[in-house]
């Protein structure tokens, strides 16, 4: 069951994501990047990670998906022009020749990647799964972590900080 | 033939999300017929009285009418977009139910081996897993704005989406406190917690160890589900209908069906958390859900009592009181609870 429920998942998530760079219009790509986002928590939860999959819908999905849909509403960014189809890659203009290159490359990266493929050995052994996975987040964040999630609550304050200076009006 | 069926434990799972699903299209149809019936004894007056006993069909009637009404998009409106927002409106509405308990376990009657617990499902991060879907709803609301294409939706909207994210943060700080002194996520273990009696008298409910708490969650659940005296974005003096001017016939019927869902959500959320669930005294404890029902019930009539008595805020007061009064109070409390319980515990 959870076989089929992967494939699912794992097809919904590369559809959508390759779907996002070829919408015209961008809040299309907004929607489907949730939706890949969606997906993905899908995965988490056959990971046997819950408490990851919410997170990822509550912070990725829920707020900075949220920020960007109104970015993309604020600048209005009209429909693109479709590129003519007809301009061979190589004679094309040079972001065009970059980009073929790029992702020729990509594509070699992932399929050296996935050859070498083998089982993993998780510092965790079968005798945690009483433990629920928040438990487990919680303590590795505040002992071994400690040091990041503290860095990490200064930077965010940092930017709200930032944002709310940016944002003032002049006072005159 | 027997073994020509499902297993015993499929057929209870199918049948509670047949029961589910059932009882909150219920609810929000009984809240249509219970809003008209209070607002008209508030104001003096009696409400609909002429399609059933009392007007208990009315909003059957209600269904009828907007299911026979033309479905209009306007012109410039972008299809895709204006079509998906009222599907993504209902389906966190009622997605976000599905992880809340309202019964012990039960073998009903004796036909399973196994007891299973009264929920569409037992996740050990239930409350995360509705913060999360309720912040889903945001979409529903913010692409119904843009994609009408019309000045009042996109206010309206943005509005609507900017108070909702403004609440939530309030909204999860009183859930926060309250999982603190449950020490657990799961909406089931934080019910049990309540469970026992102090003096034999008053419930150990978790209302009288967070009175602040339940006021703070009230307040942003409210607010949350665009209703009583935070319904400015909806307001038809101000906005014609906001988000949803421009939807007609049954998209407009779901956007209706999604603020009262969210409202029954929200209500068996709070009696989850504060009220103590399907606890109770009297009752066996496998009618349990008769108490969780009369919580809930509890808290709709208070919403709709609130929604014909208050006045409601505007826009700037409404963004103030949440950013600069709710906020800091559910802080107070999360520090407040915090200490306690390391002083306790």
């Amino acid at each position: 069951m959870s076989y089929y429920a992967f494939y699912v998942f794992a097809f919904i998530a590369i559809v959508s994501s390759l779907l996002v760079v070829g919408q015209k219009n961008p809040m299309h790509s907004v929607m489907l990047l949730i939706a890949s986002f969606g997906a993905l928590a899908g995965l988490y939860v056959l990971l046997d990670a819950p408490f990851t999959a919410v997170t990822q819908i509550i912070v990725y999905a829920g707020a900075i998906m949220v920020l960007f849909l109104f970015v993309v509403m604020l600048l209005n960014v009209p429909r693109e022009e479709p590129t003519p189809a007809s301009v061979s890659a190589l004679l094309g203009p040079t972001g065009m020749r970059v980009g073929v290159v790029l992702s020729l490359l990509l594509a070699a990266e992932v399929v050296w990647a996935m050859s070498r493929v083998g089982v993993g050995v998780f510092s965790q052994g079968p005798g945690t799964a009483s433990v629920s996975s928040v438990a487990l987040i919680g303590r590795a964040l505040f002992t071994r972590h400690a040091f990041a999630f503290e860095a990490t609550s200064v930077l965010i304050l940092v930017a709200m900080v930032g944002a709310v200076v940016l944002a003032r009006r002049e006072q005159h | 033939m027997a073994q020509y069926l499902p297993p015993p434990e499929i057929i209870a799972q199918l049948g509670l999300i047949f029961v589910v699903f059932n009882m909150l299209v219920l609810s929000a149809a009984f809240m249509v017929w219970m809003e008209r019936k209070v607002c008209a004894y508030i104001q003096d007056r009696e409400g609909p009285n002429r399609v059933g006993f009392e007007g208990v069909l009315q909003p059957f009637a209600d269904v009828i009418k907007l299911l026979f009404k033309e479905q209009l998009k306007p012109k410039a409106a972008d299809t895709v977009l204006f079509a998906l927002a009222p599907l993504i409106s209902t389906t966190a509405a009622f997605a976000a139910f599905s992880v809340v308990p309202f019964g012990t376990e039960t073998t009903l009657f004796g036909l399973l081996e196994h007891p299973i617990p009264l929920e569409v499902t037992d996740v050990n991060v239930a409350v995360l897993v509705i913060f999360a879907i309720t912040s889903m709803g945001i979409y529903g609301i913010v692409l119904a704005g843009w994609s009408s294409n019309s000045k009042y939706s996109l206010l309206g909207g943005l509005r609507s989406s900017a108070q909702m994210i403004s609440y939530e943060l309030s909204y999860g700080l009183a859930m926060a406190a309250v999982i603190m002194m449950a020490g657990s996520l799961s909406l089931r273990e934080i019910v049990t917690n309540q469970s026992g009696y102090w003096f034999h008298v008053i419930p150990r409910w978790y209302l009288f160890l967070q009175p602040l708490g339940f006021f703070i969650y009230l307040c942003a659940g409210v607010a949350e589900t665009n209703r009583a005296p935070f319904d400015f974005p909806e307001a038809e003096q101000e906005l014609v209908a906001g988000y949803h001017t421009e939807y007609s016939s049954m998209s407009f019927a779901m956007f209706f069906l999604a603020e009262y869902v969210n409202m029954v959500t929200v209500s068996a959320v709070a009696t989850s958390l504060y009220l103590g669930g399907w606890l109770g005294p009297f009752l066996p404890s496998w009618l349990g859900w008769v108490w969780f029902l009369v919580k809930v019930f509890l808290i709709l009539f208070f919403y709709v009592w609130m929604r014909w008595t208050l006045p409601r805020y505007r826009y700037d007061q409404l963004m103030e009181f949440g950013w600069k009064w709710l906020l800091p109070a559910a802080v107070l409390n999360l520090f407040a609870t915090a200490a306690v319980v390391l002083w306790i515990g």
